[in-house]
């Protein structure tokens, strides 16, 4: 077979991509940038300056970086702890920390909502042990909460992939060259692990930023986040240009994230799988 | 040394510290599924009625069978168009393999509702009515970058000279690939499948804007219970998700271990 016809294997691929990725990102610029009617308009985008919108926004970005930083926090020394028990690709010990992000997304987010509720599970036994109660269901801290369960392993993966090239020689160099244990972690160790750091960061932000489903469970009805507004607007609002020209707006965010990524972890080491 | 070993003891009790967060809801859905009282904070005593009644339950049971058909064929029918299209970029110079590349990775790195919206928005331009046949298509989309990326690695570890030598030493190109490309790059494409078949699995966003009224997958079926009030025959239903997982990937685990060995 010579090297034309090969290429002609790619074919259906492409127009799969065409038809179903490209054409349809397309029509959210159109609707986007349009009225109803079909005349051009930017009101669509700028309706992210209207009160109600601009708050979501912000609440949005100011609850996916909370839950960023919160997951790195947790990520990075569980990651730095997994590498110290020299455990071999596929071992149990990392097995049973991926097992719980197979479990379904909204059955997780569910059991959030069983365990935090008003007469729910934590209260119950603080309730029991004569404790104040927690009262954060419906309320942003639910939220982050619910953020950093469903997105810690998307930190911890790209991170222990990382931390797991690291040559061992390295970090002894720097401990024989009278490095103590902070100062390896901090000149040598959190260096080399940018890419998976970055790649993390990105991977937690991006789908922290654009929720409706963790809002909607454990924020009740009480907490409107980008991803809220967008959402109805599709599904009972039916203003679609609107949805179309916040979703641009979205996009904007996306686009940055990526661009981080392309910048910082340039041979994707954080992003295999 | 002492210092070390303080540093092994804190190391252990932060790991079972993020255990007790990772597990302590699943174990609630799990205890939860066998408490014969319907109220969440009250233990009534052990039941296995709730397993009963989901397997009684219509509805459940059509979501179940509709996100198991529908990860089936969108991962089966990704695998085909990804595994060929990989062979085909192979083959391509850099400037289109590079744009190819690209493309790919924006559903992977897109937002799930941006995703969502975008196909929705395109099947009701296209005419198409939103069903199953929206499900499965917008399934493959996403999948079929999966497919590729678990490909890909594996296409470029094979030589190409074993290709040619079979060519010289009579192979057809069909027999060629089948009998020396294809058995080095089967891992990746078995591994792509899996991926693709859990991926779809577990989606909601996108198949909740691309699904239209009249048809449900258990995740899409949970949303919408859980806004009317859970009953705890999704308890039990999560219950045996989780079971399912748990052996299938224990067992997947094993299996990969032994050929390791050998």
């Amino acid at each position: 077979m010579n090297k034309d016809l090969r290429k002609i294997l790619a074919f259906p691929y492409i127009i799969w991509m065409i038809g179903f990725t490209i054409i349809p990102l397309s029509l959210i610029f159109i609707y986007g940038l349009t009225t109803r009617d079909g005349s051009f308009t930017f009101a669509n985008v700028l309706s992210i300056f209207t009160r109600d919108h601009f708050k979501a926004l912000m609440l949005s970005i100011a609850l996916s970086i909370i839950s960023t930083i919160i997951c790195l926090i947790m990520a990075f020394p569980l990651a730095l702890t997994l590498k110290g028990k020299k455990l071999n690709k596929g071992s149990l010990i990392v097995f049973i920390f991926i097992l719980p992000m197979w479990m379904n997304f909204l059955l997780r987010t569910l059991a959030w909502l069983s365990l935090l509720e008003k007469n729910g599970i934590i209260n119950t036994v603080l309730k029991f042990m004569h404790l104040p109660g927690l009262n954060i269901i419906n309320t942003p801290a639910a939220i982050i909460l619910g953020m950093v369960y469903n997105y810690l392993p998307f930190m911890v993966l790209p991170i222990y992939n990382v931390l797991e090239k690291i040559d061992d020689n390295t970090i002894n160099a720097a401990r024989d060259l009278g490095a103590n244990t902070l100062q390896t972690i901090i000149k040598v160790i959190i260096p080399l692990s940018i890419p998976g750091i970055v790649s993390g960061i990105t991977m937690v932000f991006v789908p922290a930023l654009t929720t409706f489903v963790i809002s909607n469970i454990l924020g009740g009805s009480k907490v409107l986040l980008i991803g809220n507004v967008i959402e109805q607007e599709f599904t009972k609002g039916s203003n679609w240009n609107l949805g179309s020209g916040l979703s641009l707006i979205m996009m904007i965010f996306i686009l940055i994230s990526m661009a981080f990524i392309a910048k910082y972890d340039k041979d994707g080491e954080g992003m295999s799988v | 040394m002492i210092y070390s070993k303080i540093r092994k003891v804190l190391g252990n009790i932060y790991l079972v510290f993020i255990l007790i967060f990772l597990y302590a809801p699943i174990a609630t859905l799990v205890i939860l599924s066998f408490n014969s009282s319907k109220s969440r904070n009250r233990w009534g005593g052990f039941t296995f009625d709730w397993y009963g009644e989901l397997f009684k339950s219509a509805t459940i049971m059509a979501a179940f069978r509709n996100t198991l058909v529908i990860a089936f064929l969108s991962a089966l029918i990704a695998t085909i168009i990804g595994t060929v299209a990989a062979l085909g970029i192979n083959n391509m110079r850099k400037l289109p393999k590079t744009a190819v590349m690209a493309v790919n990775n924006i559903p992977m790195l897109n937002a799930d509702i941006v995703t969502g919206i975008s196909l929705m928005l395109g099947f009701i331009a296209f005419g198409i009515s939103l069903g199953f046949k929206t499900i499965l298509i917008s399934h493959i989309t996403f999948n079929i970058p999966y497919v590729i990326l678990s490909v890909m690695p594996k296409l470029k570890q094979t030589e190409r000279v074993t290709y040619e030598a079979a060519l010289d030493l009579g192979a057809t190109p069909a027999m060629a690939f089948f009998k020396v490309v294809f058995p080095d790059i089967f891992p990746g494409v078995i591994s792509g499948f899996l991926l693709a078949f859990t991926m779809s699995l577990d989606d909601f966003i996108i198949t909740h804007f691309t699904k239209g009224a009249g048809i449900n997958t258990i995740s899409t079926l949970v949303y919408s219970e859980v806004r009317r009030g859970i009953k705890p025959s999704l308890y039990a239903l999560s219950t045996i998700i989780f079971g399912t997982v748990l052996i299938l990937l224990i067992v997947s685990n094993i299996a990969q271990n032994k050929i390791k060995k050998k």
